[in-house]
């Protein structure tokens, strides 16, 4: 996979901010202060639907201990074919990889999140995103990745990538996506 | 003449309930049959309430129009317009002109008061048969807070409903739902609660952490629903009064989804995901008791109980694709009840026992269906590019949806339809709408 676009190298505090962001809470879709309070009683301060906007670098797809390269040049999702969580050829390879970059730069926690496409139920597809996510994470348990760093989040068909309603679209939101946060690893 | 009903004690929120003298309904010739293959909706007037003070008039106009709008919205009632009157209703105790009535082929007729006293509203109605030329029942009389005028309006027309068909009614009831905005790849999700026919949206969360699939206790005390606000997915439990919030059960390193009460109020069910592995448990929410219902490696999810709390109906995929299953409410053997092309899910069993409704999934198409819980008799009763997740109304008669439309733009909206198939249309609410629970009447 090659580079698309460069980021510019920004400095590294920036980076602290996405990882106080990361340990607050692993949902990256939570609007800041992702909770159930008070705030949530009256419903008026969700109403614009517009919570704290995190800015975090994500580096140089180029350096190749930055997660723009373990997002890019690696690449952090596999896909799976229609009710299915086993992984393809084409995944183990990925994750493969993965496992390999993630074994070098044993500071990053990681979020391993299922996805499911819009095709079926809400709850099935829920546990169906879980088992892909799980599959992911006993993958990269196998390759050497510490167990203790990973947390498998399934979001069933919420969240969709792509957004049209046929194939080309529910092939890409059959997915499993490794993200990192630093800070929150062993 | 104002005896307490026997009923009254059971109206607690509206407090004093009078009966307003007697009629039999032996002789009784309004009558609809929900059964019936063909029904011709049946023609009935319900003339502006008599405003019986000062300041009443507009209110007892307004909930002449809500009794009408219940009515006519089962599409089993044909209003006669005020146009078409010969006679007018000019008091509440007026001998009712019966052939002026069946001059122009009003068979039923509902006729109405209201009395406002500072928060204070009194409603009083009768209904009559117009062709057997005698009431329908009693007269009834409701009392409450000026702000739930609607509900009284509801319980006039639910009322008539129960009295004309024989069956229970299903206005004054709730529906706890998932309101929804933004793009598809950004959907915000709010818990709301609003009245069946939309009005009176109150929101219960913001907008911040994904919420899903709401349901109510059988009282309407608790709102149990599944969110994201930790990180996890997990099952939380609202209380409806003050809106507090707690999560059900912290089992660590899982997720929790799809939870529904039993019928005694003190029973959850749900699925309990542990590393891939979703089973079914259910957890005593006095005692923090947790039992696990099945153990199998396939995806054990969106269980139901039946009536009596003695059986379970859930969907597993462990034939290999997604099927209806029936276990007992303490776990064991489950016999598969879908037999059909396709895939089955999201089955929910009917108040009334009688039946089971369910999302199937065949040739790309979503449809709502109902089987028997002796797996006869499916019966398809709406198709769409998504339809899913389906809600009994408290009578057992009219089941609520979500339909989806296709592409990226598209959308979520509530749905109702019968039982029988009769009836679809779309929910009022005020945006677009996703996971209705529809409650239980309220008291």
């Amino acid at each position: 996979m090659s580079v698309r676009f460069a980021i510019p190298i920004k400095a590294v505090l920036i980076v602290s901010a996405l990882a106080l962001g990361a340990c607050r809470n692993p949902d990256r879709y939570a609007g800041a202060g992702g909770d159930m309070g008070a705030n949530g009683a009256n419903g008026a301060n969700g109403a614009g639907g517009a919570g704290g906007i995190a800015t975090s670098n994500l580096g140089d797809p180029s350096n190749p201990a930055s997660v723009a390269y373990f997002n890019q040049a690696i690449g952090d999702r596999v896909h799976f074919v229609v009710d299915d969580w086993t992984l393809t050829d084409e995944a183990r390879g990925i994750l493969k990889a993965q496992a390999t970059w993630l074994n070098a730069h044993a500071s990053y926690g990681i979020i391993i999140e299922g996805y499911a496409d819009e095709q079926g139920t809400q709850a099935y597809n829920l546990g169906l995103s879980q088992k892909r996510a799980a599959s992911v994470k006993n993958f990269l348990i196998s390759q050497g990745v510490a167990g203790a760093r990973m947390q498998a989040i399934g979001y069933g068909k919420e969240r969709p990538v792509a957004l049209c309603s046929d194939e080309s679209c529910y092939s890409q939101n059959r997915r499993a996506v490794t993200v990192l946060s630093i800070g929150a690893g062993t | 003449m104002t005896a307490r009903h026997p009923l009254c004690r059971l109206l607690g929120l509206i407090g004093l309930c009078l009966t307003l003298g007697l009629a039999g309904t032996a002789n009784a010739k309004v009558k609809i049959t929900l059964d019936d293959p063909v029904i011709e909706p049946l023609p009935y007037a319900v003339p502006d309430f008599i405003g019986e003070n000062a300041g009443s008039s507009q209110m007892a106009h307004d909930i002449a129009r809500v009794v009408a709008d219940d009515l006519t919205g089962t599409g089993l009632f044909r209003e006669i317009p005020a146009s078409a009157y010969i006679s007018q209703v000019s008091s509440f105790d007026a001998k009712i002109a019966y052939s002026d009535w069946q001059a122009i082929n009003a068979q039923a007729l509902i006729t109405g008061a209201v009395q406002v006293a500072g928060d204070k509203v009194v409603v009083k109605f009768r209904l009559f048969d117009v062709a057997a030329g005698q009431p329908l029942g009693d007269g009834l009389q409701f009392a409450g807070s000026a702000k739930a005028w609607r509900r009284m309006a509801h319980k006039v027309a639910d009322a008539a409903y129960s009295r004309i068909t024989g069956e229970g009614g299903y206005f004054d009831s709730r529906v706890v739902f998932v309101s929804e905005s933004g793009p598809k790849d950004a959907r915000q999700k709010r818990l709301a609660v609003m009245d069946y026919d939309g009005a009176n949206v109150q929101y219960l969360t913001d907008s911040k952490s994904i919420v899903l699939a709401p349901r109510f206790s059988p009282s309407g005390d608790r709102i149990i629903f599944t969110s994201y606000a930790s990180g996890t997915p997990r099952v939380y439990v609202m209380n409806t009064a003050n809106l507090s919030t707690k999560v059900l059960d912290e089992q660590p390193g899982s997720m929790t989804f799809a939870p529904r009460f039993a019928p005694d109020g003190h029973t959850v069910v749900f699925s309990l995901d542990k590393d891939g592995n979703s089973d079914l448990y259910t957890l005593n929410v006095d005692t923090g008791a947790l039992k696990q219902l099945t153990d199998s490696p396939s995806i054990e999810t969106a269980p139901s109980f039946s009536p009596d709390g003695s059986q379970i109906v859930f969907e597993s995929d462990r034939s290999g694709v997604q099927q209806i299953y029936i276990m007992p409410a303490s776990g064991g053997e489950a016999t598969r009840l879908s037999s059909g092309k396709g895939k089955y899910a999201t089955p929910v069993w009917s108040p009334r026992g009688d039946l089971i409704a369910f999302t199937k999934i065949a040739d790309g198409r979503f449809y709502i269906g109902v089987i028997r819980p002796d797996g006869t008799e499916e019966r398809l009763l709406t198709a769409s590019f998504h339809d899913e997740g389906p809600t009994w109304a408290p009578n057992g008669r009219v089941i609520m949806f979500t339909r989806e439309s296709e592409g990226a733009a598209g959308t979520a909206s509530l749905y109702s339809v019968d039982v029988s198939g009769r009836n679809l249309h779309q929910v009022n609410t005020p945006g677009s709408a996703s996971d209705p629970f529809w409650s239980s009447l309220l008291p």
